[in-house]
């Protein structure tokens, strides 16, 4: 039986080195376009992925900016999402999408139009249509649009089997959310009759309380911390928590030979794409 | 019985859902009145689906079945609920394929209406589509014409705008253009203004004027069709373009498409630059046979 930290660590791994290596080409003016960085959050889509890739679900996911490590996770091909950041029509939406618009077709991932959560609703209405199992990326200041909450409530209303997922960064660009809101998308959620949670990025707290995922609508306000700035290449805070760093020392030897494995091969990819 | 533009919205809609398996959207789509009519009497189990009054979301709610393949029916109750329903259609719907290779097509009712209706809900709001990409509008005033703009949807994979006026609901006959090799001016039409058109041209007849009346179904894409160009380049005063939207919108654009594709001048006229009120004496209505008329003595300066 596979180990399930492991295997979330495989999948946060190759989103982290990934992104450490864009951080790179942000600074250097390979990549010149806002870009946005899913480090310090990957466990929350890496969690997630293999959590329905072992229960043999292939759900439709819709994602919005910061979806490196979603798209990632959940499969989307390497090289094509090098190829969108390069701005080649080979890219993953046909060099188009940039980093906030990325999509991949064979694992279900939609692409996001830029206005921020309209990727709810979207969702929303995709999986009534289909009533396939759908899960939805938001983050916590998208999560304050007034269409998220209709969509919640309307989502509630047909019981359609649909996991809204909140990646509470705790920051919209650098206004903290005690700034924006007084209260709690989860509670707002319950309101509706939304099995909703308000959990930290630990991958066994988000897994316990997936049980009953797509049975009915449910939400997860999962607690994460970005370790890079909103946009582009830089960092807000040196000191801050790092949910990587901390499961590659939990895990121990194993983790790190992962983590190298993972920094050659998105090198190596990258550089192929460089030079074609 | 002759058919009317109520009764082909009517029998599309139950094809639509019984036929093409499709989903019908909209608020209050089962309440009395079924949208003016136009719906058949089926309910969720059968496609009809109720959303919430929130449009923006709602629109969001159509682009995810749309983005299924399911092609739905849209049917938003006042053309001036676009302000709130249009965002994600027209950001998301509109641009999937050019970016993500990934049709959505949908099929939006919006429905206009003339009088009483206030600040927004009233008249149509075709222009709010016109400037984005990759969307198609067309304002079918006859039954004809609607089914034809309903085949034209199902046999593409496009966003369609169907500007809709409830005054055309109990409409049987078909508009037919009437072009003048010596027309004093050329009337274009669009919406509900052809049938004021009509009305119009019957006077400036009984005066003397000669009018051509060129009906435009298609608003967008526009294509200034040879023979009408013909017509306009030989008229004596040039043209009229005539909307229920305002006239710095559609009319304009499509105006000034014909001015650079001619020699002649052509004319706007359409809602008035204010904001309607509820009472009749503060409201701001499509042109009138009465307004057209004036417009068309203006230009020819008589």
């Amino acid at each position: 039986m596979k180990d399930f930290r492991l295997e979330v660590f495989k999948k946060a791994s190759l989103c982290r080195n990934f992104d450490e290596v864009v951080f790179k080409k942000l600074q250097d003016k390979t990549i010149t376009f806002p870009t946005y960085l899913s480090v310090g959050q990957e466990f929350i889509p890496a969690t997630i992925a293999q959590i329905v890739e072992d229960r043999n679900i292939e759900p439709d996911i819709f994602i919005q900016h910061r979806g490196h490590a979603t798209y990632l996770s959940f499969g989307g091909s390497i090289v094509e999402l090098i190829d969108e950041l390069l701005g080649k029509p080979t890219g993953c939406a046909n060099g188009m999408g940039g980093s906030a618009s990325i999509q991949c077709k064979e694992k279900n991932i939609y692409g996001h139009d830029g206005l921020m959560g309209s990727q709810v609703p979207i969702a929303v209405g995709s999986c009534y249509a289909s009533k396939k199992p759908t899960i939805v990326f938001m983050g916590d200041s998208s999560a304050e649009e007034d269409y998220v909450f209709s969509s919640i409530g309307w989502a509630a209303t047909k019981n359609i089997p649909i996991l809204f997922v909140v990646e509470d960064n705790n920051l919209s660009i650098l206004t903290e959310k005690k700034v924006r809101r007084n209260w709690d998308i989860d509670e707002v959620a319950k309101g509706f009759g939304v099995e909703a949670y308000n959990i930290s990025d630990d991958p066994e707290d988000i897994r316990k309380h997936l049980d009953g995922v797509f049975e009915k609508p449910m939400l997860l306000n999962i607690n994460t911390i970005r370790k890079y700035c909103h946009a582009g290449a830089g960092i807000d805070d040196e000191n801050v928590f790092d949910r990587y760093e901390s499961q590659m020392k939990q895990i121990g030897n194993q983790a790190k030979s992962i983590h190298n494995e993972n920094k050659q091969l998105v090198k190596d990819l990258w550089q192929k794409q460089l030079e074609i | 019985m002759a058919k009317t533009v109520r009764d082909i919205i009517k029998s599309i809609t139950k094809h639509h859902l019984e036929v093409e398996k499709s989903l019908c959207f909209g608020q209050c789509l089962t309440a009395v009145g079924w949208v003016g009519g136009t719906l058949p009497e089926m309910y969720e189990d059968e496609g009809m689906v109720e959303v919430t009054t929130a449009d923006v979301a709602n629109g969001g709610f159509v682009v995810g079945a749309g983005l299924q393949g399911i092609r739905p029916i849209y049917v938003v109750r006042y053309q001036g609920f676009q302000w709130y329903n249009s965002p994600i259609i027209i950001n998301y719907a509109a641009k999937s394929k050019e970016i993500w290779g990934i049709s959505c097509p949908i099929f939006i009712r919006s429905i206009a209406m003339e009088g009483g209706m206030g600040p927004v809900a009233g008249s149509s709001h075709h222009s709010l589509y016109q400037r984005m990409p990759n969307t198609k509008i067309i304002s079918p005033m006859t039954p004809n014409e609607y089914q034809y703009a309903y085949d034209n949807f199902i046999s593409e994979d496009e966003v369609y705008y169907i500007s809709e006026h409830r005054r055309s609901y109990d409409n049987t006959e078909e508009l037919n253009d009437v072009i003048l090799e010596d027309s004093d001016i050329v009337l274009f039409p669009i919406s509900i203004t052809r049938f004021d058109a009509l009305e119009a041209e019957q006077i400036l007849r009984e005066k003397g004027i000669k009018v051509s009346i060129i009906n435009q179904l298609w608003i967008k894409p526009f294509t200034f069709q040879d023979h009408w160009k013909d017509c306009l380049t030989k008229s004596k005063y040039g043209g009229l373009v005539l909307d229920d939207d305002y006239e710095q919108g559609v009319a304009s654009s499509i105006a000034h498409r014909m001015m650079l594709e001619s020699n002649k001048k052509v004319h706007t006229l359409g809602l008035e630059h204010r904001t309607a009120g509820f009472h009749k004496n503060v409201d701001n209505l499509p042109p009138s046979p009465e307004r057209i008329v004036n417009k068309v003595m203006d230009i020819i300066n008589v």
